[in-house]
C-alpha cells in the first residue's frame, strides 16, 4: 500500500479523493481535461429509477465561497445508466466506482440497488438519503432515524456491495441518523450533503432559483462539515466519508484528522476542472511539511 | 475544452455599459463561432461565461455587457493582469448548413457571437446580411466592424433612436438561406416565428460549471434534455421546445 492509500469498506483505494457525486457527472467531461484514473474513485450523477429532468431553472446560484444547487437529481433513469453511460464510462475509468442511488420510496431505493448490485465496475453503493431539492423523498429519508435505518436495512437486503449511507447536514443532531444507519446494517456512512438554503434576488424580490431553495456547497460549508464528520466518527465504529467545502489537500488531511477514512471532492469541481488532480498531485508534500507518513494513519487523529 | 491563463491586452468601453476585452493566450481550443469561455475572478465563486467575438492567431476579444458583479469586475481588470480561463466551451455553430445568403440575427449582447460567425462565412465566400437590434442609439456597437467584413448590415432600435424603429423582426431582409441568432429569449421565439428557413439560435442560462459536469443549465428540447453548456449553447429551430 502507498503512503496515500485507504481501505474503504475492503477496497483498497490509492488515494482518498473521490469527486463528490453531482460534481462529476459520469466522469466523461473531466477525463477530456486529465486522466481520471489517478482518483480514489468517483461517485456518479445520483441515478433514480425513473429518468427525472430535475427542477426549473434557474437552478445555479452564486454564494460567498460557495453555490446553491436545485437541479433536482436530473439522470437518465437506472436502466440507461446501466445500458449506456457505465459502457461508457468504462472507456475513460478502470477503476471500481462508486454509484449514487436516490428514491422517492424505500421501494424505489431497493429496486434500483438491486438492478445496480448486478454491475461489475461498481464498487460501493452510495445511497443519498438526503438530497435537499426533490419533493416527497430524498432528504426526507434522512431527517428521520427510523426511515434512515428502514432504507438502509431494506438496500442491504438486496446487495452484496458496500452500502454508504450520505446523510443530511439539516438535522438537529447527524449523530443520530448515523448510529440509526450504522445499527441497520449500513458499511460506512458519507457526510455532508448540501444545506437547505436561499437567496433572494434585490430587483426582482423573487428567489434567485426557481425552486425557490437550493442547497449550499463549497468552502462556506468545511467548517460545519469537518464539525459534524468529527462528530459522527465519534458515535459511529464504521468508515466515514467526509466531504463538504474540500478543496486542497490541506482541507483533505483536516477532513481526515476529523475522522474522515475517505474524502470526496464537490464544487471545487465545478470551478476548476483539474482540482482533484491538483488535490493528489499536492498531497505528498502537505504531508511531509506536517510529518505524515501515511495518511491511513492519521485518520480520526484529532488531539 | 482547454484551461490556461490569458493576458488582457485591452479592456476598452464601446457604447453604454457594454466593454471589450482583448486576451493574449492559446486559443486553439475555441473551433467554432458560438462558443464561449469561462472567467475566474477573485472573490467570486462560480466562473463567468462569456461569449467569443473573434478569436485572431493568440488574441481572443469578448464584448459583455456590465450587468452585475461578476462583469462590473471583469470591467474593473487592467492590462496586464491575467485572467484563468476555460475556453472551447459548447458546440458554437455550424457553418455547414449556411447556404449562400445567411442572415445573421444579434440583439445588444447576443451580437458578439455574431461577428466571428460574420468573418467565417466572408471567408467562405458567402454574402452576409446582419441585422442588430439595440435598446436605443448609445447602445448600438460594431455596426463598422460587420460592414469592413462585407457584411449589409440593418440595425433596428427599440425606440427609434437610430436605424429602423423597432426589433430585429421588424427588419428582416426579403430572402435568406439559413439564420443565425443569438440574443435575450424574447427575440429568439420572435425570430423563430418571423423566419420562413431552417436556422440556428444561442440560448443563455445561468450556469453551473459551464463543461457539462453539474447539470445547472439543462433545458428540454424536443430531441431529449440538453446541457445549454455542453450540447448547446447552440440549437437549431426545429428542436426548440418553448416553455410558457
Amino acid at each position: 500500500m502507498g503512503r496515500l492509500s485507504v481501505d474503504l469498506c475492503g477496497i483498497e483505494l490509492d488515494n482518498p479523493v473521490i469527486p463528490a457525486s453531482g460534481t462529476f457527472g459520469y466522469g466523461y467531461e473531466f477525463a477530456e481535461y486529465y486522466d481520471i484514473n489517478l482518483l480514489g474513485t468517483f461517485s456518479f450523477k445520483g441515478t433514480t429509477r425513473e429518468a427525472r429532468f430535475g427542477n426549473a431553472t434557474p437552478r445555479i446560484a452564486e454564494a460567498p465561497s460557495g453555490l446553491l444547487n436545485a437541479v433536482g437529481l436530473q439522470n437518465p433513469g437506472v436502466d440507461k445508466v446501466i445500458s449506456e453511460e457505465l459502457p461508457r464510462l468504462q472507456r475513460v475509468f478502470r477503476k471500481p466506482v462508486m454509484a449514487n442511488v436516490s428514491g422517492f420510496s424505500v421501494e424505489e431505493y431497493v429496486e434500483v440497488c438491486r438492478r445496480l448490485d448486478s454491475q461489475e465496475q461498481i464498487g460501493w453503493l452510495e445511497v443519498n438519503i438526503s438530497c435537499p431539492n426533490v419533493h416527497g423523498g430524498g432528504m426526507s429519508f434522512g431527517t428521520d432515524p427510523r426511515q434512515a435505518a428502514a432504507v438502509t436495512k431494506a438496500v442491504k437486503a438486496v446487495t452484496k456491495k458496500p452500502v454508504i449511507m450520505k446523510l443530511s447536514p439539516n438535522v438537529t443532531d447527524i449523530t443520530v441518523i448515523a448510529k440509526a444507519c450504522e445499527d441497520a446494517g449500513a458499511d460506512a456512512v458519507s457526510l455532508i450533503n448540501t444545506l437547505l438554503s436561499m437567496r433572494i434576488d434585490l430587483k426582482t424580490r423573487k428567489p434567485l432559483l426557481a425552486n425557490k431553495t437550493g442547497g449550499l456547497s463549497g468552502p462556506a460549508v468545511f467548517p460545519l462539515a469537518v464539525r459534524m464528520v468529527y462528530q459522527v466518527a465519534k458515535a459511529v465504529s464504521i468508515p466515514v466519508v467526509g466531504l463538504g467545502g474540500v478543496s486542497s489537500a490541506e482541507d483533505v488531511i483536516e477532513m481526515m484528522l476529523a475522522g474522515a477514512t475517505a474524502v470526496e471532492v464537490g464544487a471545487a469541481n465545478l470551478v476548476e476542472p483539474c482540482a482533484c488532480r491538483e488535490i493528489i498531485e499536492q498531497l505528498p508534500a502537505v504531508m511531509d511539511q506536517y510529518h505524515i507518513n501515511t495518511l491511513r494513519e492519521i485518520i480520526g487523529g484529532t488531539n | 475544452m482547454q484551461q490556461g491563463l490569458y493576458e488582457i491586452i485591452e479592456n476598452t468601453a464601446l457604447a453604454d455599459s457594454v466593454m471589450r476585452m482583448r486576451l493574449q493566450g492559446d486559443t486553439s481550443a475555441i473551433t467554432a463561432p458560438g462558443q464561449f469561455v469561462n472567467i475566474r475572478l477573485n472573490g467570486l465563486f462560480l466562473r463567468r461565461p462569456i461569449s467569443v467575438c473573434d478569436i485572431e492567431a493568440d488574441v481572443l476579444t469578448i464584448i459583455y455587457k456590465v450587468v452585475g458583479r461578476g462583469t462590473a469586475q471583469i470591467r474593473a481588470c487592467l492590462p496586464g493582469q491575467t485572467l484563468d480561463l476555460l475556453t472551447g466551451l459548447g458546440n458554437g455553430y455550424d457553418l455547414s448548413c449556411a447556404g449562400d445568403a445567411p442572415l445573421l440575427l444579434g440583439g445588444g449582447v447576443g451580437v458578439p457571437p455574431m461577428y466571428l460567425l460574420a468573418r467565417r462565412l466572408r471567408e467562405a465566400g458567402k454574402q452576409v446580411l446582419v441585422v442588430l437590434g439595440f435598446n436605443t442609439a448609445s447602445e448600438v456597437f460594431y455596426e463598422d466592424e460587420f460592414r469592413r467584413l462585407g457584411c449589409a448590415v440593418m440595425i433596428a432600435t427599440a425606440d427609434g433612436s437610430y436605424g429602423k424603429k423597432g426589433f430585429v423582426t421588424d427588419a428582416l431582409p426579403e430572402s435568406y438561406s439559413h439564420f443565425y441568432a443569438c440574443g435575450p429569449e424574447p427575440m429568439l421565439r420572435a425570430v423563430c416565428r418571423a423566419t420562413k428557413t431552417s436556422g440556428q439560435l444561442s440560448f443563455e442560462r445561468r450556469m453551473g460549471c459551464g463543461f457539462g459536469a453539474c447539470m445547472g443549465c439543462s433545458c428540454k428540447t424536443l430531441t431529449g434534455n440538453k446541457r445549454i453548456c455542453k450540447e448547446g449553447p447552440v440549437m437549431r429551430k426545429e428542436e426548440i421546445l418553448w416553455e410558457d
